[in-house]
C-alpha cells in the first residue's frame, strides 16, 4: 500500500505541468470556439455583448463536450442510468487508446520513439479479425485465440523495427513512419482479397468476427462498453510492474536513460531494442484487437482511426508513465466521445477537439513556455522522457 | 600593473560561490590560487574578466576602482584570460583566431591579417613560443593551442594574465614549458594569476599562494610551504599525501594480454600489438598523454571494442570475443573513464546504479522479479562501507558530487567477486580528499591479491600507485619500466622519446 502511495505521490508531482498545459489548451480552445462563431463579428461595437456571446458559445460547446463524454440529462427519460451512456462511450474510445499509448510510453522509457503504433494497431486488428471470423472455436478460447493472433502478428511487426535498429542502426522514427504506410496499404489490399471480402459486399469490410470471439459487454446491450477497458487497465498495471519490478524493465530503463552505461555494464542493447519493440507492437496490436473484438466487430479500412497517432500525444501527456498514460487516454477518450456530441448540438466543429489535442502537445513540448506563463520554478520538466529523437 | 579585488561576493541561487573575497596581485608576480574543484576559482576569475558580474564588491586596477562589465572592459584595462576550456575555433588559423572579434578590413573590404601575422611573429619570438600564424588550430597539439590563447591575450597588451587551470590538459613536458613561459612573462613585468589544484606546479612557479575553500579565502602561503600543508588548507583537514604501500607481493599471472590490436570500422589501427602481463598483487600503471590509445586499450579488455585481434587471458582463459557481460563476470572489475558517460546512470538512484551489472543475479532478483528491498538494504551497506555522502540509497546519482559518484562506481565494481581491476583515469576531476580515498581502495585491492591495471595520465598518480609502469605512446606500449624510473625519464617516454638508460 505504501508503495502505491509513493507512486501516486511521484506521479502527482510530475502531473502539474500536463494539467497546466491541458488548462491552457482548453482556454485557447475556448477563444477559438468563440471566434469561430460568425455571430460574434457583428458585435464589435458593444464590448459587453461581444464578451457575453463569446463566453456563451464557448460555454455551450464545452457543456456539449461534457454531455457527450460524461453525463447527459436528456438521455435519462427512460432510465436514469442511461444518462451515463456518454461516459461508457468515453471508456470504449479510451480502451484502445490506453493500449496504443502504453506502446509509445514503453518505447520512450527504453529510449525509442515509436511512431509506429498506428501500423502495429492495424496488424493487431488484422490478426484478431482473421482468427475471429475464419475459425469456429468455443467461447473464451476463441477470444483468447483472436487476441493471441493480434499480439503475435503486431509483435512481429513491431519487433522488426527493433531488430533493424539493433542490426543496422536504422533510426526507428523513419522505419516506423515507413512501416505505417506499408500497414495502411497492406490493409487496403487485404480487404480486397477473397478471404477478407464480406459476402455480398463490395466495400472494404471483412466478415464479422464470430460471437465467441467478441469481448463481452459489461452493462448489457444498451451500452457498447465491454471488457476491453479492463483488459487495457490490467495491461497498464502489468507494464507498470514490468518497468518497476522486473529485470527486463530494469534493462529497458537503463538503456533508455544511458545507453553507454548500460552497454558498459554488460547489458545487451540489441536484445533490449528488439524485445522492447516486440512488446510495443504487441501492446498496440492488442489495442487493435480490442477495437475489432469489442466495438467494431469487423475489420475495415478505417479501423485504426487515429489511435496510433493520438497515442504519441497520450504518452507525452502521461509523461511516459503507465498511470499517466491511462489518465491521459481517458481524457482523450472523453474529448473524442464528447467532440461528436459537440458537433451535433452546437455549431462548433469536432475539429476544435483536434486543435485542443494539438495545443496540449504544443504546451507539453514547450514546458519553458508553460512555466513562463504561470511563473513556475520547480515543476519537474520533461527530462524523464528518455527518447532522443533524431540524435538517438 | 597591480590588481585588487575587494569583498567580491557571488551567489548562484542558494550557493555562495565567492564569499567576500579580498585578493591583491602585485606587478610582475605569479600569484597562484589554489583550491579544490568547485571552490570558486573560475567564478572569481570570470568576475575579474567581466564574464560574470559580482553581487557585491569592487575591482581596482593600479589602486583606481574600475567597472568591468564585459570582457572588452577587462581587455581595455589590460586584463587577459586563458580559459580552462579553450575558446578557439578549430578550423580557423592561428591568425584568424587571434583577430576574431577585432577584425580589421583593408580598402577592398578583405580581412587584413598582415598586422596580426607580424604581431604574432614578434610575440612568438620574444617569448620563444614557436607558433606559426598560418597553422590551422585543430592541427596543433594542445600545448601550442594554449599558447595561441596566451598570444591572444598578449597581443591586446594584457598586463595581467589569468590562466585558469592551464596545465590540466598538458603533458608533463608541456607543463614545464608553460611554467617557463610564465617565468619569462613575469620578467617582462606581466602579472600572472595562476589557477590550479596541483601542488607541485604551485611550488615551482608561484611567488605567492592564496588558498580558497568553499568560496572563502582560507589562507595564504609561500611556495616554500610543504605540500601537506597546502593540501590540508585546501581540503580543510590533515591530508596524508604519501601513499603508504608495502612492497608488492607478486603472485601468479592473472591477466595476460598478447598481441592486442584494435582497429576502427575503416580498418585504421587504434592500438597496435600490445602485450602485457599483470600479476596478482601488483599494480601496473599504463602511463601516457591523453589520447594515445588508452581508452581503446581499456575498453578492448572488456570486449567493448568491436574489431580486436590477439588474446586476453583472464586467469588462463581467453575471453576475447566474449560478451561484455561475460568479460565482467569472468572476474574483471571495470572503472570506466567517464563516470557520467559510461559509468553511471544519472537519473537512477544510488541503489539502482549499484546493481547495473548484477541486477539479475541473486539476491538482487529472483527469476524475472527484482527484489527492491534486498537491493536497497545492500545499497545502504555499500554506502557506509564506501563512505558515499548522500541522503540515502534512493537519492539520484546525478545530484552527487564527483567524488561520491566515483565511490558509487567503485562500490559496485569492487563488491563483486573479481580477480582483476581495470581502472581508467579513476581520479580524473576529483578533489584531493576523494583522490586519497580512491587510491587507498586501489592499494587495498592489490593487497587483497588482485591484479590491478591502472590507466592514468597523471604522473603523481602513477608514481603514487604503480609497481610497474607501461608507457603508451601512439597506440602502442613503447616500454615497460620499474616504478623507480625518474620523473623526467618517464615524461620523455610519454612524449615518445626513449631515454638512453632504460630497463
Ligand atoms: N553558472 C553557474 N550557475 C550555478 N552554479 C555555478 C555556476 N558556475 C559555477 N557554479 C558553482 O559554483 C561553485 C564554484 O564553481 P567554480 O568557480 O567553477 O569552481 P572551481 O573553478 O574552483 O572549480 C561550484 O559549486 C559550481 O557548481
Ligand atoms: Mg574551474
Amino acid at each position: 500500500m505504501n508503495k502505491f502511495k509513493k507512486y501516486i505521490e511521484e506521479t502527482s508531482k510530475s502531473i502539474a505541468l500536463p494539467l497546466l498545459a491541458f488548462f491552457l489548451a482548453i482556454l485557447s480552445g475556448g477563444l477559438l470556439i468563440a471566434f469561430s462563431d460568425p455571430k460574434i463579428y457583428k458585435l464589435w461595437k458593444s464590448p459587453l455583448e461581444f464578451l457575453g456571446t463569446g463566453f456563451a458559445s464557448a460555454g455551450h460547446a464545452y457543456l456539449a463536450l461534457i454531455q457527450g463524454s460524461i453525463f447527459d440529462g436528456n438521455l435519462t427519460s427512460k432510465n436514469f442510468l442511461l444518462g451515463f451512456y456518454p461516459l461508457s462511450e468515453t471508456f470504449v474510445v479510451a480502451a484502445p487508446l490506453i493500449l496504443t499509448g502504453l506502446s509509445v510510453t514503453l518505447a520512450f522509457r527504453a529510449g525509442l520513439f515509436n511512431i509506429g503504433a498506428q501500423g502495429q494497431f492495424i496488424f493487431g486488428a488484422i490478426g484478431a479479425s482473421y482468427v475471429g471470423f475464419h475459425y469456429n472455436l468455443p467461447p473464451v478460447i476463441h477470444a483468447l485465440a483472436a487476441i493471441l493472433g493480434a499480439i503475435v502478428l503486431a509483435g512481429l511487426w513491431g519487433g522488426l523495427v527493433g531488430f533493424l535498429k539493433a542490426r543496422t542502426g536504422a533510426h526507428e522514427v523513419i522505419v516506423t513512419i515507413m512501416l505505417n504506410y506499408i500497414s495502411v496499404y497492406f490493409l487496403l489490399w487485404l480487404l480486397s482479397t477473397q478471404t477478407f471480402l464480406r459476402k455480398g459486399r463490395q466495400d472494404p469490410i471483412a466478415p464479422p468476427v464470430n460471437e465467441n470471439a467478441r469481448l463481452p459487454k459489461l452493462f448489457g446491450m444498451d451500452y457498447r462498453i465491454n471488457l476491453g477497458i479492463f483488459i487495457a487497465l490490467g495491461v497498464a498495471y502489468l507494464i507498470h510492474i514490468l518497468l518497476s519490478r522486473t529485470t527486463w524493465g530494469f534493462q529497458f530503463r537503463s538503456v533508455g536513460a544511458n545507453t553507454l552505461a548500460a552497454k558498459t555494464a554488460g547489458m545487451s542493447v540489441p536484445f533490449v531494442m528488439t524485445s522492447v519493440m516486440v512488446i510495443c507492437g504487441a501492446l498496440a496490436g492488442l489495442g487493435g484487437a480490442v477495437q475489432v473484438m469489442g466495438s467494431e466487430y469487423a475489420l475495415t479500412a478505417g479501423v485504426a482511426g487515429s489511435f496510433g497517432f493520438d497515442a504519441i500525444t497520450v504518452a507525452l501527456l502521461g509523461r511516459a508513465k503507465p498511470l499517466g498514460t491511462v489518465l491521459a487516454a481517458l481524457l482523450f477518450g472523453a474529448l473524442r466521445a464528447g467532440g461528436l456530441t459537440m458537433q451535433a448540438n452546437t455549431t462548433t466543429p469536432i475539429d476544435i477537439v483536434l486543435v485542443i489535442q494539438a495545443l496540449v502537445v504544443l504546451f507539453i513540448a514547450a514546458p519553458a513556455m508553460v512555466r513562463a506563463i504561470f511563473k513556475l520554478k520547480n515543476v519537474k520538466s520533461g527530462t524523464d522522457m528518455a527518447a532522443k529523437g533524431w540524435n538517438g | 600593473m597591480s590588481v585588487e579585488l575587494r569583498g567580491i561576493t557571488k551567489s548562484f541561487g542558494a550557493l555562495v560561490a565567492n564569499d567576500g573575497i579580498d585578493l591583491r596581485v602585485e606587478t610582475g608576480e605569479i600569484h597562484a590560487i589554489l583550491g579544490e574543484n568547485g571552490a570558486g576559482k573560475s567564478t572569481l576569475m570570470n568576475i575579474l574578466y567581466g564574464l560574470l558580474s559580482p553581487d557585491s564588491g569592487q575591482i581596482l586596477v593600479d589602486e583606481k576602482p574600475i567597472i568591468i562589465s564585459e570582457p572588452s572592459d577587462a581587455l581595455a584595462a589590460g586584463i587577459g584570460m586563458v580559459h580552462q576550456h579553450f575558446m578557439l575555433i578549430p578550423v580557423f588559423t592561428v591568425a584568424e583566431n587571434i583577430v576574431l572579434g577585432h577584425e580589421k578590413v583593408n580598402g577592398f573590404g578583405v580581412l587584413d591579417l598582415e598586422k596580426a601575422r607580424s604581431e604574432i611573429a614578434r610575440i612568438s619570438k620574444e617569448f620563444n613560443f614557436d607558433v606559426d600564424p598560418d597553422a590551422v588550430v585543430e592541427t596543433l597539439p594542445v600545448g601550442i593551442q594554449q599558447r595561441v590563447e596566451v598570444i591572444r591575450a598578449l597581443i591586446y597588451n594584457a598586463k595581467v594574465l589569468i590562466l585558469d587551470e592551464p596545465t590540466a590538459v598538458l603533458t608533463p613536458q608541456e607543463t614545464d614549458e608553460l611554467l617557463q613561459v610564465m617565468k619569462n612573462l613575469k620578467k617582462q613585468g606581466t602579472s600572472i594569476i595562476f589557477i590550479t589544484h596541483k601542488l607541485r606546479e604551485v611550488q615551482e612557479a608561484a611567488d605567492r599562494i592564496t588558498i580558497i575553500r568553499r568560496g572563502k579565502i582560507v589562507g595564504t602561503a609561500l611556495p616554500t610551504a610543504s605540500q601537506e600543508d597546502l593540501a590540508s588548507q585546501m581540503v580543510g583537514r590533515p591530508v596524508d599525501l604519501t601513499m603508504n604501500k608495502s612492497p608488492a607481493k607478486i603472485g601468479k599471472t592473472l591477466l595476460e594480454i598478447s598481441n592486442l590490436t584494435v582497429t576502427d570500422s575503416t580498418g585504421r589501427e587504434l592500438i597496435h600489438d600490445i602485450s602485457l602481463d599483470v600479476h596478482a598483487g601488483e599494480i601496473v600503471a599504463v602511463a601516457g598523454v591523453q589520447g594515445n590509445g588508452q581508452t581503446e586499450f581499456a575498453r578492448a579488455i572488456l570486449n567493448l571494442e568491436e574489431h580486436v585481434s590477439g588474446s586476453i587471458l583472464v586467469d588462463g582463459k581467453d575471453i576475447l570475443g566474449e560478451t561484455v557481460r561475460g568479460s565482467l563476470h569472468s572476474g574483471i572489475a571495470f572503472i570506466p573513464e567517464s563516470r557520467e558517460l559510461d559509468g553511471l546512470i544519472g537519473s537512477f538512484s544510488i541503489a539502482e546504479n549499484l546493481i547495473l551489472d548484477t541486477f539479475d543475479l541473486a539476491p538482487n532478483a529472483k527469476g524475472l522479479l527484482m527484489s527492491p528491498n534486498t537491493v536497497t538494504n545492500e545499497a545502504v551497506k555499500r554506502i557506509t562501507e564506501f563512505d558515499i555522502r548522500s541522503q540515502g540509497a534512493n537519492e539520484l546519482v546525478s545530484s552527487l558530487s564527483g567524488g561520491n559518484k566515483q565511490k558509487v562506481v567503485l562500490a559496485r565494481e569492487l563488491s563483486r567477486p573479481v580477480k582483476i581491476v581495470v581502472a581508467s583515469q579513476p581520479t580524473r576531476g576529483l578533489d584531493v580528499g576523494s583522490i586519497e580515498f580512491v587510491h587507498e581502495k586501489i592499494v587495498q585491492e592489490r593487497d587483497a591479491g588482485r591484479a590491478v591495471l591502472l590507466f592514468s595520465t597523471e604522473l603523481d598518480e602513477v608514481f603514487a600507485l604503480a609497481d610497474r609502469i607501461a608507457v603508451m605512446y601512439r597506440g602502442t606500449i613503447i616500454d615497460i619500466v620499474p616504478a623507480t624510473i625518474s620523473r623526467s625519464d618517464l615524461g620523455l617516454l610519454m612524449a615518445g622519446v626513449k631515454p638512453k638508460v632504460s630497463s
